[in-house]
């Protein structure tokens, strides 16, 4: 597969940038954002991503969706990313999807035909302190009935208000830290004993803390096999990794794009401060940073569709070096933009907060440099 | 099976039969590769052996048009080559400049006659060729070099002086840059190619800080150079010579990715040590390890973009521009690793442990990376102006 869009992901590429350039431009999340907007998101703009057929694209063509991969999904993200765009698209189309595809036909029956249509939002209960450590995962599934009885503490749980249900990581076995003993559920938002607590995030996304209080789910609730779901939890890791590394490529090339254009017109010294060469060096590195970003996350996306073993590093390659390009271009903006780059009414100031929640989500830079250094055995 | 499975299947047979198995033995030193020249001294027999039957096959050049000494191969088709060589880890059967540099400036600049002699010559690896572009007072701001031809009807008679020029004292050949109008600065330079063995043609070698000698001084006094022995039109050689550095800079790029180990950081545990945990027991240079692994691993997933927008010809024309900055900066990084790894180990310049030093040597000799062939400043600036499009760059 050569490393670059064939011609129909060109074809998805340039209607998604149009798409979203038109309907979730920068405006309409300031829009949101100033409406103090409880969900984070518009349900109807979800609708019409349901139109588009984006919400189908990771979903296989027997349950009815289009049966494509990380690598589309990736072209989408990154136009969202580039626009600030809220959705639920990286937790439920991309992650979401990624871990119902390794469960039973019955959940896929139930979800799928509202995730097709834009209507169903699942969101992704993993993390349960500050910092992602899946692998720590405390939260207890006991065996109640013929299901099961779930109790502990969940945050940075995207937008988890406004899902439909959750996608919830527990302990029916083993102690935290091991990875064996792991279950995954999904537990309908109206579950007793769940409480919600919606709270907006730096970037005006919201997010719940998820407390767990003895929640009764049935048998059918489990994704996958009981005590394995380790598998289907690093399969939804790796899509929400990989999907968050295009999306972070997104916010980091419209950071880059909006800064250079400002360099071009900002004049001080009665000149452009373009032509100083300090701005210009620091402006073509950050050019070639972005580059090696996006080459390093089409590689991981081409080998996650391709199903090799090497896509598991190569993920964690693309979250931190997106994490860390994107990371510069935002600060980078900023600072070149000056005084304006400070104010709210600047837009740079939105790349920035949005920045710092992805590189947050699903393990920041230095965890995926970590991983890396773990899969080499150093 | 598709055509290029079938190639794929075709090319493995043959490398199992004609690849020898010493030459899929690690690279250690220069000579481990075949450069070529009149009278190359093959390290042995199996050296001699994988260029001849590379020769006849035309994969010393694998993409280049038959009638030049190459193999026709499309595209995919090389790219299924290396990768077949990759997986045997066979050596490159020939490398040289006349390959990377001369021989695609050629193909695009060349005649006819020009084609067919001389990249037949590197093709075979008869002749080894060196670069003379950059003089005394003339690096960076290389256009303004001032070694001169004048002009004498059937011939110039050149004058000047070069400097780094890599391997001048064992190069048979020179693609040199004079200026044949002093009127015009960038108009005014010409692409020419000359015997080194041409009377008034002498070389000095210049000893670096790694203690070897990999570039020469050239000095040229009234050198006889025939009309015919130009590339391109006459004060049209900075084309040329741009065209040329777009393929140096890919090629001094390629430095970044190493010598094909995955992880630096992996490379690196036994001289390091480890802790109970199995982590390298130094924690902040285990981190940047780790750093480095994931900027190599990226800036390898660019070379392949790289490689595959540039032979569908999506790529952007400066690209190779910001690839030789990042990949040379790369380089730079590993080498301070390798030394920081090693310890005082890697310090040792002469004993036998250290192989006389190698690795001092080769991370004193990277140094030169962002230096050589455009420093990683002019790469930022041709960056600035022609992607970024930024104003007075």
């Amino acid at each position: 597969m050569p490393m670059f869009l064939n011609e129909d992901q060109a074809m998805l590429r340039d209607s998604a940038r149009e798409f979203l350039k038109s309907e979730a431009p920068v405006s309409h999340m300031r829009k949101l954002r100033d409406e103090g907007c409880k969900d984070g998101f518009r349900h109807a703009l979800w609708k019409q991503f349901g139109e588009m057929g984006f919400t189908g694209i990771l979903i296989g063509e027997d349950d009815g969706g289009l049966g494509l991969g990380h690598v589309e999904a990736g072209v989408v993200l990154e136009e969202i990313g580039r626009n600030l765009s809220p959705s639920p698209f990286l937790t439920t189309a991309v992650a979401g999807v990624s871990a119902l595809n390794h469960g039973g036909q019955h959940l896929k029956d139930k979800f799928f035909p509202g995730i097709l249509a834009g209507e169903t939002v699942l969101a992704l209960a993993i993390d349960e302190h500050a910092k992602h450590r899946p692998a720590q995962i405390a939260t207890k599934a006991e065996k109640s009935g013929n299901g099961f009885k779930l109790s502990g503490k969940k945050q940075f749980v995207v937008q988890g208000a406004s899902a439909d249900a959750l996608i919830v990581a527990a302990r029916t076995a083993g102690a935290p830290g091991e990875t064996d003993g792991i279950t995954l559920f999904a537990v309908d938002k109206d579950a007793a004993n769940m409480s919600i607590d919606n709270t907006r995030l730096v970037d005006s996304s919201m997010a719940a803390h998820v407390t767990l209080d003895g929640v009764e789910v049935d048998g059918d609730a489990v994704i996958g096999e009981v005590d394995q779901g380790w598998q289907v939890l690093a399969a939804l890791l790796k899509a929400g990794r990989a999907g968050s590394a295009a999306e972070l490529v997104g916010v980091g090339s419209g950071a880059m794009d909006m800064t250079v254009d400002y360099l071009k017109q900002r004049k001080q010294f009665g000149r452009l401060i373009g032509e100083f060469q300090a701005l210009q060096h620091r402006a073509a590195h950050l050019y070639s940073e972005m580059e090696i970003a996006r080459a390093a996350v089409l590689k991981a996306q081409q080998l996650l569709d391709e199903g090799k073993d090497s896509a598991d590093i190569y993920v964690s390659v693309a979250k931190a070096k997106a994490g860390r390009s994107a990371n510069l271009a935002v600060r980078e903006g900023v600072q070149m933009h000056g005084g304006i780059g400070m104010t709210d009414e600047y837009d740079i100031g939105f790349y920035m907060k949005r920045d710092r929640a992805l590189n947050e989500f699903m393990g920041d830079a230095n965890f995926h440099a970590g991983r890396v250094a773990e899969i080499f055995g150093y | 099976m598709s055509d290029l499975d079938q190639f794929r299947t075709e090319v493995r047979a043959w490398l199992e039969e004609n690849c020898p198995a010493e030459m899929r033995e690690p690279v250690r030193g220069d000579d481990d590769v075949c450069w070529g020249r009149r009278n190359w001294k093959f390290k042995n027999e199996a050296q001699k052996l994988w260029l001849d039957r590379c020769v006849a096959k035309g994969y010393t050049v694998p993409d280049w048009p038959k009638a030049y000494g190459g193999a026709g191969l499309s595209a995919a088709e090389t790219k299924i080559l290396r990768q077949e060589m990759a997986r045997i880890n066979a050596r490159p059967p020939l490398s040289s400049f006349g390959i990377w540099m001369l021989g695609p400036a050629l193909l695009h600049f060349g005649t006819e006659e020009q084609k067919v002699h001389y990249l037949g010559q590197i093709a075979r690896g008869e002749i080894r060729w060196c670069q003379g572009y950059s003089e005394p007072g003339s690096g960076s701001d290389l256009v303004s070099l001032q070694t001169y031809g004048e002009d004498k009807g059937d011939h110039w008679v050149v004058n000047g002086q070069k400097i780094w020029t890599s391997y001048a004292d064992k190069c048979d050949w020179i693609f040199c840059l004079v200026r044949t109008d002093k009127t015009n600065k960038y108009q005014g330079i010409s692409f020419l190619l000359f015997d080194m063995e041409t009377p008034g043609v002498t070389t000095k070698p210049i000893k670096l800080i790694s203690g070897n000698s990999p570039f020469c001084e050239t000095f040229f006094d009234n050198v006889v150079v025939p009309k015919h022995q130009i590339v391109g039109e006459l004060n049209r050689g900075w084309d040329v010579a741009k065209y040329l550095l777009g393929h140096e800079r890919e090629m001094i790029s390629g430095g970044g990715l190493g010598d094909g180990a995955p992880s630096l950081g992996a490379q690196l545990k036994n001289s390091i040590g480890t802790n109970g945990l199995g982590q390298l027991d130094d924690g902040i240079l285990r981190a940047e390890l780790a750093q480095f692994d994931v900027d190599a691993l990226a800036f390898k997933a660019m070379a392949e973009r790289f490689g595959d927008e540039m032979k569908a010809g999506k790529g952007h024309p400066a690209q190779p521009n910001m690839m030789k900055y990042a990949g040379t900066e790369l380089n730079k990084r590993r080498h301070e690793l390798v030394m920081a790894g090693n310890g005082s180990d890697a310090l040792e310049w002469e004993s036998e442990a250290s192989k006389g030093g190698a690795k001092a040597r080769n991370w004193l000799r990277t140094k030169a990376n962002s230096i050589e062939g455009g420093t990683s400043e002019v790469m930022l600036n041709v960056i600035s102006k022609r992607i970024l499009d930024l104003p007075g760059a």
